[in-house]
């Protein structure tokens, strides 16, 4: 079967010289959660770009490839690849630039070549699914933050992505928010690749875990393998909450 | 960064004016100003008049005075000019019987001032009576409508929406300032002051660019879709 993601000995530099991708390998297939984690500078933000052709060897210097369910990722099929993979950034206030959620969330369907009652639909059942519908005409900006990152999710379903990309999902919610929007990703039916510095999230939504450091994929397995091995943890600069042990967690409550 | 807190210009009604369209709206205050700015300034009732038709439209809004007077602040800097031109224009003087005090005016600048207030005024005015009873979505909607180009109201219409943005990110670095025995407002702190504006300016710049790739990121080509407004 051909996997939803599929990136092979993928290097990049910035222009200014700086390597931050030195061959990476991926895959990810169809229904998967993955959790990509990583320190501060391993790579992990650099590669999101890649996966829509934000970034590519055409805008650096790179090598190796890019495909999302067999299409190569080029200059010639970006708009398919953007419909194809959702990005949501870390900062709802970059996403969401319309005036009203509205408009909003129907901004990437719009640009798909959407128009009147299908968009519409397409628009309400993408709120729908991050409980947003009610907050359909508010300026974004009257959101609270955890309100704004879901309406951030629901900008990206509405394009009805094979896999979604979220870039710390969890970062700068309190508690209650932070599960609520699990709890959503949870019943979310679509594969998932997640940047995440929120280990036990990662625990808690992804059965798989990818870690990267200095640009290079130093562990892929089970996450909760990966959360136990202190070594791997250590060497990679990995550290979890205090208090926190994956070992004291039910076995059955972990995702499969 | 709680919910709630509507635009500060808008003033939520259903009267007519509310419901009238964006476009007509525009034409109508943009008419409206014109007139008022090539009528002479020496036909005091004529302004008259068009005080009085403007009061008819925000009273038909039922958009209370209260509401409108504490905005028309921003008039204040014009009418301080104003009230230097007398003062500073040259050409024939007239005596001015001000509270017991006779003072000696430039009669051109007089008339100047007063075509400068009455005019500025009633051009405020109008314009916060359009920015009371229309969401700032509409007026951009109508001013597309108007056939503007599709640039400047994109534009306008992401000032619309960063403006809070920006604003409350201001407001941190101030308090961040305060926090550290820094009064923004001391002459003697100006310095720091433009280097925080300068900051500002850098951190929306760099919000600009991650914009741009969330946009290109759905598929943004240049045009924003039409049903998407």
């Amino acid at each position: 079967m051909t996997p939803v993601l599929e990136i092979r000995d993928l290097a990049f530099a910035y222009p200014d010289g700086h390597q931050a991708l030195f061959g990476v390998d991926l895959h990810v297939h169809q229904g998967e959660r993955v959790a990509l984690l990583g320190p501060n500078g391993a790579g992990k933000t650099t590669l999101v770009l890649h996966l829509n052709g934000i970034l590519s060897g055409e805008t650096g210097h790179g090598d190796g490839s890019v495909a999302v369910s067999g299409l190569p990722v080029t200059k010639k099929n970006l708009l398919e690849i953007r419909r194809r993979v959702g990005v949501v950034f870390q900062d709802p206030d970059d996403q969401l630039f319309m005036g009203s959620v509205r408009a909003d969330v129907a901004f990437g369907p719009a640009n798909l070549g959407l128009k009147g009652a299908a968009l519409e639909k397409r628009v309400l059942d993408a709120l729908d699914r991050v409980g947003m519908a009610d907050f359909a005409d508010r300026p974004p900006h009257h959101l609270s933050f955890g309100q704004r990152r879901r309406v951030a999710v629901a900008t990206v379903l509405a394009m009805e992505p094979e896999i979604l990309v979220l870039d710390e999902p969890s970062s700068n919610l309190d508690p209650a928010s932070r599960r609520e929007l699990a709890d959503i990703l949870r019943d979310l039916d679509v594969t998932l690749l997640m940047v995440t510095h929120d280990l036990p999230y990662a625990l808690e939504l992804c059965p798989r875990a990818v870690v990267l450091s200095d640009g290079r994929v130093v562990a892929d397995g089970r996450t909760y393998d990966a959360l136990t091995d202190e070594a791997l943890m250590r060497a990679h600069r990995l550290e979890l909450p205090w208090g926190f042990d994956p070992r004291t967690i039910a076995v059955d409550s972990l995702p499969r | 960064m709680g919910a709630g807190h509507g635009h500060r210009l808008h003033f939520h009604g259903h009267s007519v004016v509310h419901r009238a369209p964006a476009h007509l709206k525009i034409l109508l205050l943009l008419g409206f100003v014109l007139t008022v700015v090539a009528t002479p300034r020496e036909w005091y009732p004529v302004f008259g008049g068009y005080l009085a038709l403007l009061l008819g439209v925000v009273l038909l809004a039922r958009v209370p005075l209260t509401y409108l007077l504490p905005r028309m602040v921003v008039e204040v800097p014009f009418l301080l000019f104003a009230a230097l031109m007398p003062f500073v224009a040259e050409g024939p003087r007239v005596a001015l019987p001000l509270g017991g005090w006779e003072v000696s005016v430039s009669e051109s600048g007089l008339m100047a001032a007063w075509g400068l207030a009455v005019k500025g005024t009633l051009g405020v005015l109008a314009s916060l009576t359009l920015a009371a009873t229309t969401e700032p979505t509409d007026v951009l909607r109508g001013l597309q409508r108007l056939r503007l180009p599709d640039l400047l109201v994109q534009i306008m219409g992401f000032m619309i929406r960063y403006l809070d943005v920006v604003t409350s990110d201001l407001g941190r670095m101030l308090t961040a300032m305060r926090s550290r025995g820094v009064d923004p407002r001391s002459p003697r702190h100006w310095p720091a002051l433009a280097r925080t504006l300068g900051a500002l300016f850098v951190r929306s710049y760099e919000r600009g660019e991650r914009v741009h790739l969330a946009m290109l990121s759905r598929g943004y080509d240049g045009r924003l879709p039409g049903d998407a407004r």
